[in-house]
């Protein structure tokens, strides 16, 4: 079966300004992929692209297989830059004229509106909505179609925090149920809580590919014992020289996190008394950093 | 195509904006086509144009050159702002991503535009025929006239000529927001087309410039003007007048028509959607 997006070399420019360079992105079905990068970095130029809102310079790319033809979105909902709407219209009027243009059924304006919590709202105007409740909305139009692919970008602009929840809870619920999703966000926290994979993308160039697992990868075991030269020879033969790295009367470890359990016991059976045995998260941010080779903001 | 069709449709009938061109244009077909006539009929013999139209030009058998008579200038004006809104606010709200986003193709949403159009302006006129039918018919009864009512082929005849005018002033502002990705400039620019310039040529610089004069009989507005001429408007009318024949007129008005159609729909299939 065909990926939902595939991409080979796609590259937009605009006079000699290049908005995305040879792009070659792959997200695979059932797969919640972050796009992530800055601003201005490219990533609302490549999702309109994939939408047929901007055409590509060069390269190629592929929905479900498809190229961009009459129906190459029929299992594709978006949200792109925002939402919008027709002002004058509510929001239940609003997404009954979405359906006419996605030939769906008017039930299912019904059944999204409840999806996303806004039915009691559904038939005051537009324009009287707040920024996250036409956020909202704007997911809602996403889901029209029962689309097999969502892509969205930065779908969590203007949320509150309860809203922000609402919304990862609900992408994975959406994966859960087979549905691939295709986010953009500038932000490294919003795609490490909701995304399985994500390729960063600056200056218009996809600059690393990782999952969260592998950038999550790194943290240590926070070590504080007496004596300290015992401890450290212990840890040392434990795990290798190249393990330990002492800081002062401690050590950090750099262990799988489910390995504290057996190092307390081997130390506390030769005689070590532990202070501290402490698993540190890995620095995101460093590693994104590092990952993306920014020397100047990385440590 | 047809959920296209019934989504554009729903947008512009639940749109005030549209409802309030429509009530502009009755007001002031039936202001300048009946009132101001009518308070002139006493006394006046000469005056501005369009005031000295004697009773006759308010009967029955008159009405559907009084409801035409508008047509070429005023009434194709808000036939010009309808269709800027039309397109044109689909970039002002940035909606066009959120249509097309549905899966449905440039192709398919510019028809259902212009079919909505068609629908629009069709509504239009058939409410200039109504307003005038019954503004003649109070006439004929206070002057104590008999109610003459013109033949249903010259009210057909009228109806389409009517339909086609608006329909090409229409189509140009749907033209003219694709090209310019907006509301505001389409519609300064479309009326500085139809009621400037286009006054202007023909009062200033066709009787001082032979070629002026040729030229005009190839411009939409002078060929608007004969059109609803040849189907009975008075020719003291603003933007009336016998310029060329009525069936060269129809087929001038109606190529603008495609040219129009075709310009902004080869347009909007061409450029990124902004």
């Amino acid at each position: 079966m065909s990926n939902p997006v595939e991409t080979s070399e796609l590259t937009k420019r605009y006079g000699r300004s290049v908005a995305v360079e040879n792009l070659n992105l792959t997200v695979p079905s059932g797969e919640v992929y972050g796009f992530l990068g800055p601003n201005g970095a490219g990533k609302t130029t490549t999702l309109r692209m994939l939408l047929g809102l901007t055409r590509p310079t060069s390269g190629s790319l592929r929905v479900f297989g498809k190229t961009p033809s009459a129906g190459y979105l029929s299992q594709v909902g978006a949200l792109i830059e925002g939402p919008a709407f027709y002002p004058y219209l509510s929001g239940l009027e609003n997404l009954r004229v979405l359906a006419g243009h996605a030939g769906v059924r008017r039930t299912r304006v019904d059944a999204v509106l409840e999806t996303v919590d806004l039915a009691e709202r559904a038939k005051d105007k537009y324009r009287t909505y707040s920024l996250g409740m036409k956020q909202r909305l704007g997911l809602a139009a996403a889901l029209l179609k029962d689309p097999r692919l969502l892509i969205l970008d930065e779908p969590t602009n203007g949320l509150d925090p309860v809203g922000m929840a609402d919304m990862r809870t609900l992408l994975r619920k959406l994966a859960a149920e087979g549905v691939t999703v295709l986010l953009s966000s500038h932000l490294l926290a919003e795609v490490e809580q909701i995304c399985d994979r994500f390729g960063v993308i600056t200056n218009g160039q996809l600059v690393a590919e990782t999952t969260i697992a592998e950038l999550r990868a790194g943290g240590t075991l926070r070590v504080r014992a007496e004596p300290v030269d015992r401890a450290k020879a212990h840890l040392v033969s434990l795990v290798g020289a190249a393990a330990v790295h002492a800081d002062g009367a401690a050590f950090d470890v750099r262990v799988a996190p489910g390995e504290a359990g057996r190092i307390n016991t081997a130390l506390v059976t030769a005689g070590v008394s532990v202070h501290e045995l402490r698993w540190r998260e890995p620095d995101l941010e460093q590693n994104f950093l590092e990952l993306i080779g920014d020397d100047d903001h990385a440590g | 195509m047809l959920g296209d069709l019934r989504a554009e449709l729903s947008k512009q009938l639940r749109r005030p904006s549209s409802w309030l061109l429509l009530a502009v244009a009755v007001v002031l077909s039936l202001t300048f086509g009946y009132l101001i006539p009518y308070a002139g009929l006493s006394g006046a013999t000469s005056g501005p144009p369009g005031s000295d139209r004697g009773l006759a030009s308010m009967l029955p058998d008159a009405f559907v050159g009084s409801a035409l008579g508008g047509l070429p200038v005023f009434v194709g004006a808000l036939a010009l702002i309808f269709g800027v809104l039309v397109a044109g606010s689909e970039y002002g709200w940035e909606t066009w991503k959120t249509v097309l986003a549905q899966g449905t193709s440039r192709f398919a949403v510019y028809g259902a535009k212009l079919l909505t159009m068609a629908v629009g302006v069709l509504v239009l006129v058939l409410a200039l025929f109504a307003a005038a039918a019954g503004a003649s018919a109070l006439v004929a009864v206070v002057q104590d006239q008999p109610p003459h009512w013109p033949a249903v082929t010259e009210v057909l005849k009228g109806l389409g000529g009517g339909w086609l005018i608006t329909m090409m002033w229409g189509t140009l502002g749907i033209a003219l927001a694709v090209v310019f990705r907006s509301v505001a400039l389409p519609i300064g620019l479309g009326l500085v087309w139809l009621l400037a310039v286009q006054n202007l040529l023909t009062s200033i610089a066709a009787p001082l410039l032979a070629w002026v004069a040729e030229a005009q009989k190839g411009l939409p507005g002078p060929n608007a003007g004969a059109l609803v001429a040849g189907l009975g408007a008075s020719t003291n009318t603003p933007g009336v007048s016998q310029l060329v024949g009525s069936g060269q007129a129809a087929l001038v008005v109606a190529g603008y028509l495609l040219v129009f159609g075709g310009v902004g729909g080869w347009l909007l299939q061409r450029r990124d959607i902004g």
